[in-house]
């Protein structure tokens, strides 16, 4: 059974951002929306180990600080080269202020 | 004796570099707190529409003369133009293009990656992958496919690099031979498979565009068509290889921290123009998702870390030749570049081949 694991509170992460989480030796990306919703991805750009919590999130979109490869964090979907694998996305919800991810 | 450097992408050097943890390796960053890096890497489309309107019509503008003035002496003027533009600027389109952060809109970094590429005889697919590499594994001999100048440094080569010879000699025989199809190992080793086949297309459509120019030339029995298309990369690309030589040449190899591997220089408005403030390399490096415009800033951001820029490009040059030519005769010796006091020092300890040799 999947956990359910407190991330950060809502006000940690701007809205159109992004910040990193660790947690169980894992690296996790938590995002807010330019529309104030919350999505979580694995933390490693899946092209080479660059964290994407250091990256630029535009709309719906993630760009890795390393070699810009670009993915959407909500789906986790890759965007073109030269990232080609996609990313692993979690649930998310948002209880009393806190922003929790589901993880596997 | 040290050993010689082995510069394929797939020999010794490749497996020691791996072996020491130098490839795809942390490298050192400047810290700069993340409100400021989030309002650095903001992307706009507006200054790259301008530059990329005033670069449009230049382009046609200066074809233009050449077309109306051809056959006299008038149009030496505006070959020099037209040549700068066509095979220099190019290359810093191509660059930031690529990298995706010249524009917000993706389709309009595509395009001017798309036109770029072709302008400069350079596979599109091949050299996304190549300069990828570039960023992670910069100046690693066995790693990174663009060292422009190998040590030994060999002279001769670099000087006929400014007429785009041997660029040129390189970059149209491997059109052709990626579009027949054929992939070599070394661009296999940092291509990935499924991406391979969009090499081969790629390069089909630039053939096409060549063979398409010569067929015009053919037909109008002139050389004003490959004056316009192809040949360019040959009379205008000094001013590409005159700032690109700068970005590393002379500098550490084999370390992992961009201040020691990359240099910045600052330059005339026109070269900055032209180059698309590339001068600012180490900030390049450090942080890619930067565009193009927002480098001075950051410049002025961390510069306090980093060492001391060179005032020109003429005193760049004086300062690595002396250098240069004691790689000729041992090739271990490099160019150290002295931080101020406000920056954080090297860390020796990461930079597992550091050689001993230095330039203070």
């Amino acid at each position: 059974m999947a956990d359910w694991v407190e991330a950060c509170g809502v006000d940690d992460v701007e809205e159109e951002d992004v910040i990193r989480f660790d947690h169980g030796g894992r690296t996790f990306a938590i995002y807010r929306s330019p529309d104030d919703e919350y999505f979580a991805t694995d933390g490693y750009c899946t092209h080479e180990k660059a964290h994407l919590a250091d990256g630029l999130v535009m709309d719906d979109i993630i760009e890795c600080p390393k070699h810009n490869g670009r993915f959407n964090y909500k789906t986790g979907v890759a965007r073109g080269a030269p990232v080609c694998v996609n990313l692993a996305t979690y649930p998310v919800k948002v209880e009393a202020g806190k922003v929790m991810i589901q993880i596997g | 004796m040290a050993k010689k450097r082995d510069y394929s992408l797939v020999g010794e050097s490749t497996r020691t570099a791996i072996e020491t943890g130098l490839a795809s390796a942390e490298w050192y960053h400047t810290d700069v707190p993340r409100k400021a890096m989030k309002e650095l890497m903001q992307r706009s489309d507006g200054p790259a529409i301008r530059d990329t309107i005033i670069w449009i019509v230049a382009i046609l503008g200066s074809a233009a003369g050449i077309a109306w003035f051809w056959g006299t002496w008038w149009v030496v003027p505006f070959l020099l133009v037209y040549g700068v533009l066509y095979g220099s600027s190019s290359d810093s389109r191509w660059h930031e293009c690529g990298h995706g952060t010249a524009f917000r809109t993706r389709w309009m970094n595509d395009a001017v990656y798309q036109i770029a590429s072709f302008m400069l005889m350079r596979n599109p697919v091949t050299w996304r992958w190549s300069h990828a590499r570039h960023h992670t594994d910069t100046i690693i001999v066995g790693r990174d496919a663009e060292i422009a100048m190998m040590r030994p440094p060999d002279l001769l080569r670099a000087a006929l690099a400014f007429t785009g010879i041997l660029d040129f000699r390189y970059s149209l025989p491997t059109l052709v031979r990626n579009a027949f199809g054929s992939i070599s190992p070394d661009e296999k080793s940092f291509i990935p498979e499924m991406e391979l086949h969009k090499v081969v297309t790629a390069a089909r459509w630039h053939v096409a565009i060549y063979v398409a120019a010569i067929v015009l030339a053919l037909y109008l029995w002139s050389f004003l068509p490959l004056v316009l298309i192809g040949l360019p990369r040959l009379y205008g690309s000094w001013h590409m290889v005159l700032t690109g030589l700068l970005q590393h040449i002379g500098l550490a190899d084999n370390v992992t921290d961009h201040r020691l591997n990359t240099r910045t220089v600052y330059m005339n408005p026109i070269s900055r123009f032209i180059y698309w403030n590339m001068n600012y390399h180490v900030e390049h490096h450090m942080f890619p998702m930067v565009p193009y415009h927002a480098l001075p800033r950051l410049h002025e951001l961390i510069k306090h870390d980093l060492p001391a820029p060179n005032p020109s490009m003429w005193h760049a040059y004086r300062e690595v030749w002396p250098v240069l030519l004691k790689q000729l005769q041992y090739e271990d010796y490099f160019l150290k570049r002295e931080l101020p006091p406000t920056a954080r020092p090297y860390r020796d300890e990461f930079h597992a081949l550091t050689v001993p040799a230095a330039a203070e």
